[in-house]
């Protein structure tokens, strides 16, 4: 059970809870791309690799703790995911994690 | 939302950040062009790069006595006949270079006694590829290239850019339009040159061991502007992905070089070996080619002798826990985490799709056919032909992207007026910017319709049957997408991000299926069941023009060449 807080801002946020199919080892990020393909395609996550942890795309907060959701493993209860407290809001779990030298500003 | 659009203008637009788009962006910075190195998420993080554990291959000559000529030769003989050979010769020329580059710029080649190790790998006549230990050399060198770019003065980087489109001005290419992801505005990115280092296709396949950001955009986006690809029925498969137990946190080729250091031994569920059946012993040591690999392991599956996954197994049993430690340190103790005990049990492999052969018709100058448009790295079509020679890619991104950097730099010396506007801005912008019909379908689960009807049917083993299957599926998706972007428009849109991917992910797909249909014959990465042998009518390279929004085939033995769709 994933309850994921969705939402543009903090301020106009809510939270969705899922149920998804549990296999043991399992990763967060496995859980969270099965919710975008068979439940709501419009959920927002970033992450390039999927699975090898080497492009550190993927930080969420797991029950208040920063964790790569590559990495963290599902369990069978109820995990909370909220975006990186520490970082602009994007849109649901996406934040803007780029150093500001590499963010596209009008020139 | 019809937001204003975002502007940007700048000498040469490097769309992709792995080692073929950052080693551009670095030459022609130096060559003294403003850039700006453009990627779909972050910078120098995603595309194949990163992923790459190991090796690169290079004629260094510091293990053994070597010649760039040797490294060619193995080129050639791996890429079936088809290897474009200019191309082929400047990544086995110029490699050494690179190499040598890269290690002074610190990337940390493993060396012993001083000298850099170098490797012996299937295909290869001669130990020939470096690495950094243990499973690094993908993250390193894009650390070391990102290192670089910082260090270079000139570089303006731009992350979340999703390309949608190149921009055209009479024929030559001015730059791209793009989704800036970060706020959802359109982005007109204006430049006297643009390179293509979006890297490969694996993103198609259901297995793939690359990031999610390698969809074939590069190839949509030259196929959409007027350029031609080639050999885009040359899709590598790895033989020994990754299959179970379930592992996290690592990469699914990581087994490749427990191959290189250890040998292991691939075996079927009566615990045999068998790759000797498909005519090469293995004897312990790792020599089977990937083409061979992945074909051996399909049919020993397809036989009823696969492992509980589907795959076949690959057993270090024989090998003492010292020797593991002594080869891979630290990795003994990840693998450990998942449950994996390799002096225990053997794992289950199977083959995933790694690598894209085909790609962008370029010169060796990395010049597209289109005045203004580059390629670098796998994007490029043609240098390894049928099957590439294992350690090729990241040598290739290298040397691309290099010469592609400097190559768009002296065109950009050369242009004697600046373009001042592009024919298809406002077409591209209110694309990107459309008004969110209130269609409802879903993009997540339409990619992974499309990666399912690849991997099984223009996967590692083909027929005409199983691709015309495919060519429907396609089609049948191509309709569902239709012809704007579903979505709200505001930022991070996923919705809208999946349509601009599918759009290009499509396209790239039904061009991979023609070409594969058309080649009625077997020759390394294309396996086609119903035409198992090599054919002599088919030493030639196919390429793919888009012509009235049909895909028009060239090249191929010429009583056939009169297919079209």
């Amino acid at each position: 059970m994933l309850k994921i807080w969705r939402g543009l801002d903090a301020n106009e946020g809510r939270w969705e809870t899922h149920e998804v199919p549990f296999e043991a080892g399992q990763s967060v990020l496995d859980g969270l791309r099965w919710i975008r393909a068979n439940r709501d395609p419009t959920l927002a996550i970033r992450f390039s690799c999927i699975n090898a942890n080497a492009c550190k795309e993927c930080m969420v907060e797991l029950d208040g703790k920063t964790v790569y959701a590559c990495t963290a493993r599902l369990q069978p209860r109820e995990m909370t995911l909220t975006p990186l407290s520490n970082k602009k809001r994007l849109r649901d779990l996406v934040t803007e994690i780029a150093p500001p030298t590499e963010r596209f500003t009008d020139s | 939302m019809n937001q204003e659009p975002m502007r940007a203008e700048t000498d040469v637009l490097v769309i992709g950040s792995g080692a073929a788009g950052m080693y551009a962006a670095i030459e022609a910075a130096r060559s003294g062009c403003q850039v700006l190195l453009a990627d779909r998420s972050l910078i120098g993080r995603g595309g194949a790069t990163v992923m790459a554990q190991m090796t690169v291959a290079a004629a260094l000559g510091s293990e053994t006595a070597d010649h760039w000529s040797y490294h060619y030769s193995d080129t050639l003989a791996a890429g079936r006949g088809l290897c474009n050979e200019p191309l082929a010769q400047l990544l086995c020329e110029e490699g050494p270079e690179c190499i040598r580059t890269m290690d002074d710029w610190g990337v940390g080649w493993a060396r012993k006694d001083g000298r850099i190790t170098q490797a012996m790998a299937p295909g290869h006549d001669r130990p020939r590829c470096v690495y950094v230990d243990f499973l690094n050399t993908g993250p390193a060198v894009s650390k070391t290239l990102r290192t670089a770019v910082n260090k270079s003065g000139g570089i303006r980087k731009a992350g979340d850019l999703c390309v949608a489109d190149l921009l055209r001005n009479n024929g030559d290419i001015v730059g791209a339009a793009a989704l800036h992801l970060g706020s959802g505005a359109p982005a007109i990115l204006s430049a006297k040159a643009t390179i293509l280092a979006t890297g490969g296709l694996t993103r198609l396949y259901r297995r793939n061991s690359a990031s999610a950001n390698m969809g074939g955009d590069g190839y949509a986006l030259a196929l959409r502007a007027g350029a031609s690809l080639v050999d885009m029925e040359f899709v590598q498969f790895f033989p020994i992905g990754h299959l179970a137990p379930r592992l996290i946190g690592m990469d699914p080729i990581m087994w490749d070089p427990f191959r290189y250091k250890l040998g292991g031994r691939l075996l079927n569920n009566r615990m045999e070996e068998f790759t000797q059946r498909y005519g090469v012993a293995e004897d312990g040591k790792y020599v089977i080619t990937r083409d061979l690999g992945s074909y051996a392991i399909l049919k020993e599956v397809e036989a009823g002798r696969g492992s509980p996954h589907g795959g076949v197994y690959l057993s270090f049993l024989h090998c003492p826990e010292s020797a593991l430690r002594e080869s891979f340190g630290p990795v003994i103790d990840r693998l450990a985490a998942n449950g994996i005990d390799l002096t225990k049990m053997p794992i289950e492999v199977a083959p995933i799709a790694h690598y894209h052969m085909g790609g962008i018709v370029a010169d060796a100058q990395m010049q597209t056919g289109l005045p203004g448009l580059f390629a670098a790295g796998e994007a490029v079509g043609g240098a390894n032909g049928a099957n590439r020679l294992s350690g090729n890619a990241i040598t290739e991104a290298l040397v691309f992207g290099r010469r592609a950097g400097r190559s768009a730099a002296d065109y950009v010396k050369r242009l004697r007026t600046s373009p001042d506007h592009a024919d298809n801005a406002h077409t591209a912008i209110a694309l990107i910017g459309a008004d969110a019909p209130t269609r409802n379908f879903n993009t997540a689960e339409m990619l992974q319709t499309l990666q399912k009807t690849m991997q099984d049917n223009v996967g590692a083993l083909r027929s005409e049957a199983k691709i015309i299957a495919a060519l429907d599926s396609i089609g049948r998706l191509i309709d569902e997408l239709g012809d704007t972007p579903p979505g709200d428009g505001n930022r991070f849109d996923m919705r809208r991000i999946d349509w601009f991917d599918l759009r290009n992910m499509l396209l790239v797909a039904r061009v991979v299926a023609e070409a594969a249909l058309a080649r009625t014959e077997t020759r390394g990465a294309q396996q086609r069941e119903d035409y198992p042998r090599l054919s002599p009518d088919w030493v030639c390279n196919q390429t793919a023009r888009l012509k009235d929004a049909c895909i028009e085939l060239s090249g191929g033995p010429r009583a056939l060449t009169e297919t079209t769709s």
